[in-house]
């Protein structure tokens, strides 16, 4: 792909853009050249822009009859060596599920958006939410691991697209970007990063003969190389346990055990590259605000309010929150009396939270639904009210 | 410093365009830091439109209004729903034919911007007309940015129109704003 | 037709790790198989461009057996699944092995819709009138009043002629075979790749095990007599409807109608795709 196509269909250097429109703009300079879809408010916008952008520079866009059909479009667009996004909101999630699972149990590189709203089932359409925490993790069946990011603003949209798809090619899975509709439809300054800024992985093609290829084989890192269809190595892509040929052995329990404890592992092994977060005012903390996503900025604002106040508040953001940054959480609850953890759903990551901490602090949860973004000033009178 | 501005009326005024027009100018060509939202809460339904554009010039934590520090309102049943969020120190521009009862407890400036809107040929400059009132009224960015922020975000066929629906904005602001206001704009003080 | 023998055939084509396959005695999955190996033979299809995709069910273990590109997907989604694999690259050949309860049934929308874009690829959906993996359940095109295991009292619905279906919706290449008709299938196959746009070709199947045993068509020998006797070219069914006489209309109650249905031009969709893309391009 030319890159100075991406570039030229991207515009100016600096724009001001939705949180949706930065996500496709992240996509479009990883690489991505296929994307499938299916309309759902708050995601439309991602759709959109691919629909305008990619024809121009020679990639394709197709708009699926459902979101199974998107998210399966795009799995088969990734074996033919192409990068490939797909993008919903909580109701297409849902049906993404089943072929959430294919995808991992395949290895197929692959990138879904997800921009949240409310639920259960239609719930908010319009208003933003951090409902599908939870089912990013354990929404399709079996054992499993997942790479799961989460955007805090308009720019990490576009940067942690880009990594996302990294992370997709350089890991053989399928890898989630969370937003939610609030973020994805607000506007900020995006600078659109020059090549040299960014780094681009692909995944690593098989250099064997197609006689000596082991689709399914691994090296040290448990990740096995790609052969694309239509290159001659006549790989057999089955979401059965299969062998290192890609043979079905559904029935044999050593298989699958080896087979789905490395696909766990290939991504468990390298948290120290895939698990991201961001540490503010954490040296000398009392209290520590555990947040991501949107909220992570009103966080910051509490931290500077707090300490103005002379309260020794810090926050933990996480960037990356499956594979979940359990060793950051637990060095921390030897630290702190309390963690804060805001959250737009009922309490969800207060969970792995809980499990992390075992018992070191104190964890409490400031739930907010119904669209509403949390007030600065909410978060700060739980803080005085709690010290 | 941080800048709330909240510009309300009613669908198809174009009041998110205004207020995208108005976070660009600040973001791309003040290099200030900006966030523009539409909705924020289910008490965005019904005939109100809001848009909000938060400018800074530093990060922007919580990215929406708090407390307004300027309230543009191009309707009745916006104005009355929103005037109560505008800060003490705030000010409200409306537009009177369609704000008749504009009453708070901040200075009101009235620029008739839908008027002047048609005069310049095309009422679908309102918002344009709005926003360089509220430029030269609250100062949020330079002339020069959101002259080079509405050029650059409408069709090419209506910079002319919107050019000038941009100036005779401003002056209608500036001219309110420094009280001579002329019998298009004028300052309502009245604080009942 | 200068053909080869079978095992040239398969030592050429299948992946012979995969034996012996999974079919029942009487299936007439391995018969599909052995028509297909046939029709991309006789083109001279290339095996390293062509990628055979597949649902779930009997008949989607197929793709396994030969020794190609292969993605063998989940339930119901193979036509979604195949049209990544087609769009993404529109210079590959597509086959896609499919049921009629994965085709038609939990994957119907995606037929309606892969049809009415028009993906250029080769359909083979093998109906064999039930959901034979998991024993034998009812499908979209049990026919009315047969008995399976979640129609203990026979079927009460009117079944789906996946064939009308497919032209209705204007896709460029439409047949119907019986396995028992064995050089047709063949010819319909090579036509159905050869077609630039989509390509449907049902093969009706025996499934004595599943679903024979509860319809009086257990033994191998009756139910190859079931098809034989109930099928009809579509030529000679669309006759007798239209100039025969009562007595000979009385004869079509319970036949199928086999044959061609559908071979015509419709531009497919990477074709237009191509020329939008022609159209929007950028110039570096």
């Amino acid at each position: 792909m030319d890159r100075n196509l991406i570039r030229k269909a991207l515009g100016a250097k600096v724009q001001f853009i939705q949180g949706d429109e930065a996500c496709a703009y992240g996509a479009l300079l990883a690489g991505c050249t296929f994307f499938g879809g299916y309309p759902i408010t708050p995601a439309t916008e991602v759709a959109e822009v691919m629909a305008r952008l990619l024809p121009k520079i020679g990639g394709c866009y197709i708009q699926m009859e459902d979101e199974i059909a998107s998210i399966a479009a795009i799995i088969g667009a990734s074996w033919t060596g192409a990068k490939t996004m797909t993008s919903t909101s909580g109701p297409g999630f849902s049906l993404m599920q089943e072929n959430l699972g294919y995808g991992i149990m395949t290895e197929t590189p692959c990138v879904i958006i997800n921009v949240q709203r409310s639920g259960p089932s239609t719930g908010q359409p319009t208003l933003g939410a951090y409902g599908d925490m939870m089912q990013a993790r354990w929404g399709t069946h079996g054992d499993h691991e997942i790479i799961m990011l989460c955007p805090a603003n308009v720019q990490e949209s576009l940067d942690l697209t880009i990594t996302a798809f990294n992370f997709a090619e350089r890991y053989r899975t399928p890898v989630l970007v969370f937003i939610d509709g609030e973020l994805g439809h607000m506007r900020e300054r995006v600078i659109i990063p020059e090549d040299d800024e960014i780094a681009i992985v692909n995944r690593t093609i098989s250099n064997v003969s197609p006689d000596e290829y082991v689709p399914f084989g691994v090296n040290g890192d448990l990740v096995p190389a790609f052969a694309p269809f239509g290159a001659g190595y006549h790989t057999y892509v089955t979401g059965l346990t299969h062998n290192e040929q890609g043979l079905p052995r559904a029935s044999s329990a050593e298989v699958h055990n080896r087979l789905v404890r490395r696909l766990a592992d290939k991504i468990l092994n390298n948290t120290d590259d895939i698990v991201l977060y961001e540490e503010l005012e954490t040296d000398d903390c009392e209290i520590l605000l555990v947040s991501y996503g949107i909220t992570a900025g009103v966080c910051r604002d509490v931290v500077a309010t707090a300490r103005q106040r002379g309260v020794k508040v810090g926050m933990l953001r996480l960037i990356t929150i499956w594979p979940f940054a359990e060793e950051a959480v637990a060095r921390l609850a030897q630290q702190v009396r309390m963690m804060i953890v805001s959250e737009m759903n009922m309490g969800q990551i207060i969970h792995p939270i809980r499990e992390a901490v075992a018992g070191r602090c104190d964890v409490r949860l400031i739930s907010k639904i119904g669209g509403a973004l949390h007030m600065p000033a909410e978060i700060m009178e739980a803080v005085e009210q709690w010290r | 410093m941080r800048q709330e501005i909240r510009i309300c009326g009613f669908g198809g005024q174009g009041v998110v365009t205004a207020a995208v027009i108005l976070g660009k100018a600040a973001a791309v060509f003040d290099n200030l830091v900006a966030t523009q939202t539409q909705s924020y809460g289910p008490e965005a339904r019904g005939g109100a439109a809001k848009a909000e554009v938060v400018i800074s010039d530093g990060p922007i934590g919580f990215p929406a209004v708090v407390a307004a520090d300027v309230l543009a309102a191009m309707s009745q049943e916006a104005f009355n729903k929103y005037k109560q969020d505008v800060k003490i120190d705030g000010v409200i521009i409306v537009d009177p034919d369609l704000v008749i009862d504009h009453h708070a407890d901040q200075p009101i400036y009235c620029v008739p911007a839908t008027r002047i809107a048609e005069e310049l040929g095309n009422p679908i400059v309102a918002n344009i007309v709005m926003i360089g009132a509220l430029t030269a009224v609250a100062h949020p960015v330079s002339w020069d940015a959101i002259l080079a922020s509405t050029l650059e975000s409408v069709p090419a066929r209506f910079k002319d129109l919107n050019q000038r629906a941009l100036e005779t904005g401003f002056e209608a602001g500036q001219a309110v704003a420094s009280g001579n206001g002329r019998a298009a704009a004028s300052v309502d003080r009245d604080s009942r | 037709m200068a053909m080869k023998q079978a095992e040239d055939l398969r030592e050429k084509y299948l992946r012979q790790s995969m034996f012996p396959t999974i079919f029942c005695d009487g299936c007439g999955i391995g018969n599909v198989l052995n028509y297909t190996l046939w029709a991309i033979d006789e083109i001279e299809l290339d095996i390293d461009r062509t990628v055979f995709v597949s649902g779930i069910g009997c008949s989607s273990r197929l793709t396994g057996y030969v020794n190609a590109d292969g993605l063998h997907t989940t339930h119901g989604r193979a036509l979604a699944f195949a049209t990544g694999v087609k769009v993404a690259n529109p210079d590959l050949t597509v086959i896609v092995f499919t049921g009629d309860g994965d085709g038609s049934g939990i994957g119907g929308n995606h037929l309606l819709h892969t049809i009415r874009r028009n993906i250029d690829m080769t359909v083979i959906l093998v109906n064999n009138y039930t959901y034979g993996m998991t024993g034998g359940q009812v499908a979209p095109t049990t026919p009315m009043g047969s008995i399976t295991t979640t129609t203990p009292y026979g079927n009460s619905e009117w079944p789906l002629d996946v064939c009308e279906v497919a032209r209705a919706l204007g896709a460029p290449y439409v047949a119907r075979w019986p396995v028992t008709f064995p050089y047709q299938p063949i010819k319909s196959i090579e036509q159905g790749i050869r077609k630039r746009g989509f390509a449907l070709i049902e093969m009706l199947a025996p499934c004595p095990t599943a679903y024979g045993r509860r319809n009086n068509l257990r033994a191998l020998d009756q139910s190859w007599k079931w098809y034989k006797d109930h099928s009809l070219l579509v030529e000679e069914y669309e006759r007798i409807e239209r100039f025969g006489t009562d007595a000979e209309r009385a004869t079509l109650q319970g036949k199928i109608k086999v044959g061609v249905f559908q071979d015509s031009e419709r531009e497919c969709f990477s074709d237009q795709w191509r020329a939008v893309v022609e159209r929007v391009k950028l110039k570096a």
